[in-house]
């Protein structure tokens, strides 16, 4: 049997999902022996030219992590979904935005603004910024142009599956790509992981969720053995799909929910804001108000921390963004 | 825009409740703005706050959640954990910018048609002042942005060509 075509290429992110798949380690031998990869930025050798030479559908597995960004990076995910016969969303940025997808807070112009102007580490006498077209002697120089809203890689192009997680554990990986080597795909569409919680897989002592106030990660040295959410930190367990085996609890530290939403959940923060709200013990509306307000000074960054970008909003309101400015 | 603006307004109400406060405001022919569009839901405790978010995002100006008056949930206590929900959507919404008026929790028992009809009046009203939402506008991109992608299509397709 010839080997198959693998490409992995990376958008608006970290780098941490291609450690990620090398962390499978010696299977990646296994990986080797099925796939010739064609792109790799990172982990082995590739040209965009190459690939685009390629006749559609000749990739047959391409695993793209990374949100939408820029010009470039929506270039590669059109040009990859036509070369592609399977396209997965590869990690919490290509699936739903990720920490990148936080910029959506902001604007193209504040960003600018605080990267290339105010950041205190800044040495930019000339106020030089990045610019789509740059006349110099010897032509025209492009650089991609840079969007005010960051897309997951489902909003911009077709997607068939979706691999959560900052970054998908390298089991988790495996047992993906060992599906996909045996042909054992689930509906194109979906998520490839369980559907199931964190706290399903948690093996802290649960009962009843009362609290009076949320507290900080820094205000309490929590209990090994009960419920993180019981003590008061905001643990975002049960909204995440679980995937991980729990471990950020198991060391003591909430979850964060970087694995994203269940499955059949639309917005991520709005399950989460759900699950926190019923653990409030009170019934007065302004001391309701007082807790949410001291407990979660930043609600955006808490309860939409790896999911702004796909949430059902997408980012804040430009308007105010500009009224601001 | 020569119209005038019409605020397009989702309301969830509680069947137990504000619902049949609805009904009794038409029943007694009691006018009020008809600028909100009415779902029924069994309880305001069932209001998920997706549902909020997906109105404004599929373009509601604004979404009215009503229930029983808190204590007399017809499921004992389910409004008290609206109201939990509500402060957790509302300090949410506001940080992404979202103007204070275009969410709106009240409270309306059955046999308050007249008080519903007027708290729909002022909701309105109030929205009505805040102007179109359009909320999905906040996420379309500059079109030069876009003309970008194209561009860089056109400049590399000739490598495209396949050879035969």
């Amino acid at each position: 049997m010839s080997k198959g075509k693998l490409a992995i290429y990376w958008a608006a992110s970290c780098g941490g999902c291609e450690i990620s798949i090398l962390g499978i380690q010696e299977k990646i031998l296994e990986v080797d022996k099925a796939f010739d990869i064609v792109l790799f930025p990172c982990g082995a050798d590739g040209k965009v030219r190459d690939v685009e030479k390629l006749p559609d559908k000749a990739i047959d597995l391409c695993l793209f992590n990374g949100g939408i960004r820029t010009s470039e990076q929506e270039y590669m995910a059109r040009l990859l979904r036509a070369k592609s016969r399977v396209l997965v969303a590869f990690g919490s940025c290509a699936h739903e935005g990720c920490v990148p997808g936080l910029g959506n807070l902001h604007t193209r112009r504040e960003m600018f603004q605080t990267n290339y102007h105010d950041s205190p580490s800044l040495d930019n006498p000339g106020g030089t910024e990045p610019h789509h077209e740059t006349q110099v002697p010897e032509g025209t120089l492009h650089l991609p142009e840079f969007y005010d809203t960051l897309k997951t890689l489902g909003q911009t192009v077709p997607v068939d599956y979706y691999l959560p997680g900052c970054p998908p554990e390298s089991e988790r990986i495996w047992e993906a790509l060992e599906a996909i080597l045996a042909g054992q795909l689930p509906p194109p569409g979906s998520v490839i992981g369980v559907n199931t919680t964190v706290c399903d897989v948690c093996k802290r002592k649960r009962t009843e969720k009362k609290i009076r106030a949320f507290k900080r990660t820094w205000e309490v040295v929590p209990d090994e053995e009960t419920c993180l959410l019981e003590q008061g930190l905001v643990c975002c367990g049960p909204a995440t799909r679980a995937g991980c085996g729990a471990l950020c609890p198991q060391v003591n530290s909430p979850c964060i929910g970087c694995y994203g939403s269940n499955g059949g959940v639309e917005d991520y923060g709005a399950r989460l804001m759900s699950a926190l709200a019923s653990v409030i013990d009170s019934n007065d509306p302004e001391e309701v108000d007082r807790i949410i307000r001291e407990g979660l000074p930043d609600p955006v960054g808490t309860l939409y921390r790896f999911s702004l970008a796909s949430s059902l909003l997408r980012r804040s309101s430009r308007q105010a963004e500009a009224a601001k400015a | 825009m020569s119209e005038a603006f019409e605020p397009r307004i989702v309301g969830f109400l509680c069947n137990w409740c504000s619902y049949r406060a609805a009904d009794l405001a038409g029943i007694s022919r009691i006018k009020h703005a008809p600028n909100v569009r009415i779902i029924r839901v069994m309880c305001s405790g069932r209001v998920d706050p997706s549902f909020v978010l997906k109105a404004l995002a599929l373009g509601a100006d604004g979404v009215m959640v009503a229930g029983c008056h808190p204590g007399e949930c017809h499921y004992i206590e389910q409004n008290y954990k609206t109201i939990r929900r509500y402060g957790m959507l509302k300090h949410t919404l506001k940080a992404l910018g979202l103007e204070d008026d275009r969410v709106r929790l009240i409270w309306a028992s059955a046999a308050e048609g007249q008080q519903l009809a007027e708290a729909i009046d002022r909701f309105v009203a109030d929205v009505r002042k805040l102007g179109p939402l359009n909320w999905p506008a906040n996420w379309s991109e500059d079109p030069a942005h876009l003309a970008a992608v194209e561009k860089m299509a056109a400049e590399h397709a000739e490598a495209m060509e396949v050879p035969v």
